[in-house]
């Protein structure tokens, strides 16, 4: 029973979160390094490069990489301050066992012995798919890679998913019904001459920093910028026109666009007729979709949805860009292709200045879901139940149709299915669950019932607290690798330092466990990344996601390389579906109609307000790694409730007063931050902390029927004003540290524990 | 030597309020630590405008105008210097006296330092830190003559504040006053979202 073996104050105590402020040796510490490392920061899907400043096997400092042209330079303060995630006081050199008295450091080699006989125990007296793998996207292609044959042929079982569920994967099943490919279209050059702008669902300016950069640049010449959001955002705030729609009406508003654009005839017929199938269907869908129907569900009003309309269809170019405001949701694809159907009708795609994307949201959200890190897909985005994909890859993996197994279950279902005792044994690598997934009980309920519970990390997350065995993994800096930027681009991650004490890069780990599994003769070979990447090169080619002309000496050359590259003498894809030519086998581009129905909870009489979740810029997913960083903590240490002054008086809510919201999962009690710029009927909660300061706590496990992906977009929540005592003990321990920590003193300490 | 070819340029327009100007400034090989930039919210209540406040660089500095110690140079590249540190006597006049808030005596150093343009970085053909790392490139470090084909508002060196007129080496982007800057969202909303 992995429950957690001390109180959580103890474990704090001990693992932290603390904070690292300073440098290795302090501020006056000798700042001249002995080298620096070109790469890129090991946080969020913009991948930006950035140069690490290396010292005695340590990182001390950074640099601006000015010449790697998508950023040129730029960084948000993440990744600015991410070199402190090195030499960290939490950082875990040593394997470590939980025991009756806490965890306690553990031999390497027992640890593994220890893992693989726990691992065939479980396997052998519940089946091999009891044994579940949770993976995640910040991990480098060939970790993603891995991972995928690891769980198949290593462990032989079907039930491998990622984190990549609660992240980009609406998005990748609507690229994939409607295109046939799962990519931006687009490099984001072709951003800066668009006419105009349509940003769904997306927090630019905190969510993907540096495209706020490519959108200016756009406006300079004279583009026009809409934003949908709830909330006005950093970059809603200065746009041309913002449709703040309630939250979970998404595709209503797309319905009404495309109704619009029918009726006054602004669509694109000559590329509609060429280059796509069943745009009748979908007309069919919205012909009642008038702008007063649309506004009555988006609560948007019908002069600006006709704004919107004419912007959007009067444009000669454009650009269309989403992420995770429309995709968390049970009708997440359905989102997705609504915007991807105002694209298509208006045929602007495959042409200069002419784009649609989705804004990946994790490092390597693009590339790690495209090599068989996913329940139902094999490398190169092939299909596990493809006949053709299969026998592709077992002649590629040297193993027979009967032993790779077929689709195994997705993120949240594992986690249902160790709940309901199917799943007996969990490894998790570079995932943190217990913060990130919805329902945070269910899921702590679920960890508590593993029979066997091994997590590969670099800090003990709040995730690992619930394991028997953790094996010290390294950071982004100890390895090297590949991974997909948000564009499409594979960039090289380069070495900087040694790993610390018995810490190793994941990959290792992996392949001495298939070793120990009796699972070597598929996995011996790779004794190194670039090993790895040759063989996933070649399980990739014909497939979608083609890499097989990219090497990493290509990458360094080029600075990267937009897949499909299929071959050494091909200089990569920035733009795709050029000529309207799209992947599905017919060269066209399919309309998909998405009918109206709501999200799968809404407001009542009990329940009365939405409730949305989402990012800040300081945090990174669930915190592990930002958590830690003094800077970043000082500037956003927990979480708190944007409310709008309307709603807060009708609470006697005022700034900074507890406020507690509850939704048919549980309860928290926040500070209240009243602002105007979110709807008066809606309030907001960031999500990147654990325990009572998770929003997580609230969300539903609703999931999206295709996607799988859960609906942190959309609950319905009630109010209640509270006595400030009753604030988290954790929130006011967040809070001293930052207040520690932000002490303008040149005797800064180097960390606050 | 910060090239008189050079401008910089600071938009609050563009602002996302992320904070890599303070962060990235803390970082610099001189005053390891100690970010000379402020950030600030507005007024977060009504609006997610924030402000970035570096240093003017005036033509002619209050700061150094009213230094008893005469510890504030401006070099002949427009850009004014920190406190020299053998005069410096943390008075706090520079501290008090400058109408944009800008310097900061650090107490521990008994030494009043300001943004002095990232000399090191900016002698050797690299933009000033913040504006390389700025994601918005609300802080823009250009060529004076790139500027006008880059940019659709317009550069103001000039200000009256209090009694005070000021030049200065720097420019505040302003914007085109056309643009509402009404930000409650239920404004958005049919029937102000009742
Ligand atoms: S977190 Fe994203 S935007 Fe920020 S520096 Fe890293 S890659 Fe760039």
């Amino acid at each position: 029973m992995a429950h957690t073996p001390q109180t959580l104050s103890a474990l704090r105590k001990q693992f932290g979160p603390h904070l690292n402020l300073a440098p290795p040796g302090g501020w006056t510490a000798d700042p001249e390094p002995d080298r620096v490392v070109n790469t890129h920061c090991c946080f969020c899907g913009q991948q930006c490069g950035i140069k690490l400043k290396v010292k005695d096997n340590k990182v001390i400092g950074f640099d601006p990489w000015e010449d790697f042209p998508f950023n040129q330079g730029k960084l948000c303060p993440k990744g600015v301050k991410r070199y402190l995630q090195g030499n960290h006081p939490d950082r875990l050199v040593s394997a470590m066992k939980r025991t009756e008295a806490g965890f306690v450091p553990m031999d390497l080699e027992e640890a593994m012995a220890r893992t693989t006989t726990e691992i065939q125990r479980v396997q052998a007296a519940h089946g091999k798919d009891s044994f579940a793998v949770l993976s995640g996207v910040s991990l480098t292609n060939e970790k993603s890679y891995l991972v995928g044959k690891f769980a198949r042929l290593g462990l032989q079982t079907k039930n491998l998913d990622y984190n990549g569920r609660l992240c980009m994967v609406s998005a990748g099943a609507g690229n994939k019904k409607a295109f046939g490919l799962d990519r931006a279209a687009n490099s984001w050059a072709d951003i800066e001459g668009a006419e105009v702008i349509w940003v769904a669902g997306s927090n630019v300016a905190e969510c993907s920093p540096i495209t706020t950069d490519y959108i200016w640049r756009a406006r300079d010449k004279g583009a026009k910028l809409i934003v949908v959001d709830p909330r006005i955002t950093p970059l809603a705030r200065t746009a041309d026109l913002v449709l703040p729609l309630k939250p979970g009406t998404d595709s209503a508003l797309t319905n009404g666009i495309l109704h619009l654009l029918h009726k006054w005839n602004l669509i694109d017929w000559d590329f509609v007729n060429a280059h796509t199938n069943g745009f009748e269907t979908a007309l069919e869908v919205v012909k009642d979709c008038t702008p007063e129907w649309t506004s009555a569900t988006t609560g948007i009003p019908v002069s600006a949805i006709e704004k919107a309309a004419r912007m959007w269809g009067e444009a000669k170019t454009s650009f269309l860009l989403h992420a995770r405001g429309i995709e968390h949701h049970s009708k997440g694809v359905e989102n997705v292709l609504g915007c991807i159907n105002m694209v298509l009708a208006t045929g602007r795609i495959g042409r200069p200045n002419c784009g649609y994307a989705t804004i990946t949201g994790q490092g390597n959200g693009q590339g790690g879901r495209e090599h068989g890190h996913k329940c139902d897909q094999l490398p190169g985005n092939r299909d596990i139940s493809n006949p053709e994909h299969r026998a592709y890859i077992c002649s590629v993996w040297g193993c027979t149709d009967e032993e790779l197994p077929g689709v195994g279950q997705s993120a949240q279902e594992i986690m249902n299915a160790i709940h309901a005792g199917e799943i007996k044994g969990l490894l998790c690598l570079c995932f943190n669950p217990l913060v990130s997934l919805p329902d945070t009980t269910f899921t702590r309920e679920a960890l508590e019932k593993l029979e066997f519970f091994v997590v590969l990390d670099f800090f003990l997350s709040e995730t690992a607290q619930h394991a028997d065995i953790v094996l010290p993994s390294a950071l982004h800096e100890e390895d090297e690798g590949t991974s997909t930027s948000a564009e499409g681009r594979v960039i090289k991650i380069n070495k900087a330092v040694d790993a610390p004490g018995d810490a190793r890069p994941d990959w290792q780990i992996l392949v001495n466990l298939a070793h120990r599994l009796g699972r070597g003769k598929f996995f011996d070979h790779f004794t190194s990344p670039e090993i790895i990447f040759n063989e996933l090169r070649v399980a990739s080619k014909g497939g979608t996601a083609d890499y097989a002309g990219i090497s990493y000496e290509k990458i360094e050359r080029q600075q990267g390389v937009f897949w499909p590259c299929p071959t050494e003498d091909h200089p990569g894809t920035p733009r795709l579906f050029e000529q309207g030519h799209f992947a599905h086998p017919d060269g066209k581009a399919k309309f998909i109609p998405t009918p109206w129905r709501p999200p799968m909870e809404v407001v009542d009489a009990d329940y009365p307000i939405w409730l949305t979740t989402g990012r800040v810029i300081f945090h990174y997913l669930s915190g592990t790694q930002t958590r830690r960083i003094g800077f970043l903590v000082e500037q956003c240490p927990h979480p708190y409730v944007e409310i709008h002054p309307r709603l807060a008086e009708r609470y006697g809510i005022t700034e900074g007063d507890a406020l507690e919201v509850t939704t048919r999962r549980g309860n928290l009690v926040l500070p209240a931050k009243v602002v105007t710029t979110i709807r008066p009927d809606t309030v907001f909660i960031p999500y990147h902390w654990p325990g009572k300061l998770s929003v997580n706590q609230l969300t539903a496990r609703h999931l999206d029927p295709v996607s799988k992906i859960p609906e942190f977009k959309v609950s319905a929540c009630r109010l209640r004003k509270v006595s400030k005592d009753q604030f988290p003990e954790e929130l006011l321990e967040l809070r001293r540290m930052a207040d520690q920590a932000s002490s303008n003193q040149p005797h800064l300490p180097e960390q606050v524990m | 030597m910060v090239g008189a070819e050079f401008g910089f340029y600071i938009d609050p327009q563009r602002c996302i309020g992320c904070r890599a100007c303070v962060a990235s400034c803390g970082e610099c090989g001189t005053h390891r630590g100690r970010p000379m930039i402020h950030l600030d919210e507005m007024d977060r209540f009504a609006s997610t405008q924030t402000g970035p406040t570096v240093c003017m660089h005036c033509e002619d500095p209050i700061c150094a105008q009213v230094c008893p110690a005469d510890a504030i140079k401006r070099s002949e590249d427009g850009v004014v210097h920190a406190a020299q540190k053998p005069r410096c006597i943390a008075c706090s006049n520079c501290e008090l006296s400058c109408p944009f808030g800008v310097p900061i005596i650090f107490r521990g150093l008994e030494q009043m330092l300001k943004c002095d343009l990232c000399y090191d970085r900016t002698s050797v053909g690299h933009r000033p830190m913040c504006a390389t790392v700025c994601p918005s490139q609300a802080l823009l470090f250009v060529r004076h003559e790139e500027l006008a084909g880059m940019r659709g508002n317009r550069p103001l060196r000039e200000f009256e504040i209090g009694a005070l007129r000021i030049t200065t080496r720097n420019a505040v982007m302003v914007p085109d006053p056309e643009i509402p800057l009404n930000l409650d969202a239920s404004l958005l909303c049919p029937e102000g979202g009742r």
